[in-house]
């Protein structure tokens, strides 16, 4: 597969991708690093929270959607990275025994106005579980770099680079 | 274990201390969520953007988290020791307005905060309310490198006393 570039993120595009399997191991190792709560650690707390049993972390169901994203189509992108997050949210529990796969459209493109070597494309990302229950879902931007031109088509105008 | 949701003041800031980041915690949890190379390698750091070894935004963001919790749990530890009733943390239901402003990069100490911004009374769930904050973090020359706003619940203090 040749890698991707500015250009081959279309306005609209879906695409859906990935089967990221959930464990309680991962979500307690998560969850005693990160965020140490007993809901996310340990079943008897968590049956008596208000999400009636063990459930990851908030931010490790987005440390997960990160790496789908990553093995999805980011490992093989011209990314520059993202400057942040604008919207994120949390819609379901997603708890051990569930299999993620994710979805995303793709929503704004614009090409930078200031550096001709980059844009910008937005994106809304949907975390599903294995019933295409919603569980996360997050809009942000990504830059990433644009496709080199052939020599032969290079603007010669210009100053020298 | 927090403070209720009525002992939570609007404005308040909150110090939640310091963070260092290794170079084996970073590449730790960028094998695990973030395998891109400018967090696995320092030599290929070096050759990106970066120009160094950095940590995933995710791992910055999931650190404050951690601090937000240890300092949750000291204050209810407080309160339990002076026989006072503690409230429970609920669920996260979402944030907006992240920003990675810069890279945190290995051998960084991040000094992070919270701002309670907003809170009110649940609609949907009796003796919960919800409460958003603006969370940030500056680096060892004050500069602020993360910031985010969340939303969570938390619970309400139900003996009548009111604030």
């Amino acid at each position: 597969m040749s890698k991707l570039y500015f250009e081959d993120f279309k306005l609209n595009a879906a695409m859906t991708y990935g089967a990221y399997p959930v464990t309680a191991d991962e979500i307690r190792a998560f969850a005693s690093e990160y965020d140490p709560q007993p809901m996310h650690l340990d079943d008897k707390a968590a049956s008596k929270s208000l999400l009636g049993g063990l459930a990851a972390s908030g931010w490790h169901t987005c440390s997960i959607m990160m790496r789908m994203i990553i093995d999805g189509f980011l490992h093989n992108a011209a990314s520059m990275g993202s400057g942040g997050i604008d919207e994120l949210r949390w819609v379901k529990p997603v708890r051990p025994g569930d299999m993620l796969h994710m979805r995303h459209v793709i929503t704004g493109s614009r090409a930078s106005q200031t550096k001709p070597d980059r844009g910008f494309v937005n994106f809304h990302f949907q975390l599903m579980n294995q019933n295409n229950e919603l569980v996360m879902e997050q809009r942000n931007g990504i830059m990433f770099e644009r496709r080199p031109q052939p020599a032969a088509a290079k603007d010669t105008s210009g100053e020298p680079a | 274990m927090s403070h209720f949701l009525q002992d939570m003041k609007v404005g308040q800031k909150i110090d939640l201390g310091t963070f260092t980041f290794t170079a084996d915690h970073i590449k730790r949890y960028a094998a695990l969520y973030d395998p891109q190379p400018f967090h696995m390698d320092e030599e290929a750091a070096k050759q990106s953007h970066f120009g160094a070894l950095c940590a995933s935004g995710w791992q910055t963001a999931s650190i404050w988290m951690r601090l937000y919790v240890l300092y949750s749990q000291k204050e209810a530890q407080k309160l339990e020791m002076a026989g006072q009733p503690v409230a429970e943390m609920g669920p996260g239901l979402g944030l907006k307005n992240l920003r990675w402003l810069k890279p945190v990069y290995a051998g960084d100490t991040l000094h992070y905060y919270t701002t309670i911004i907003a809170k009110r009374p649940s609609e949907s769930r009796a003796g919960w309310g919800l409460i958003s904050a603006r969370n940030f973090a500056k680096n060892q020359n004050g500069v602020l490198v993360f910031e985010c706003e969340t939303t969570a619940l938390l619970q309400r203090r139900t003996d009548g006393r009111s604030a």
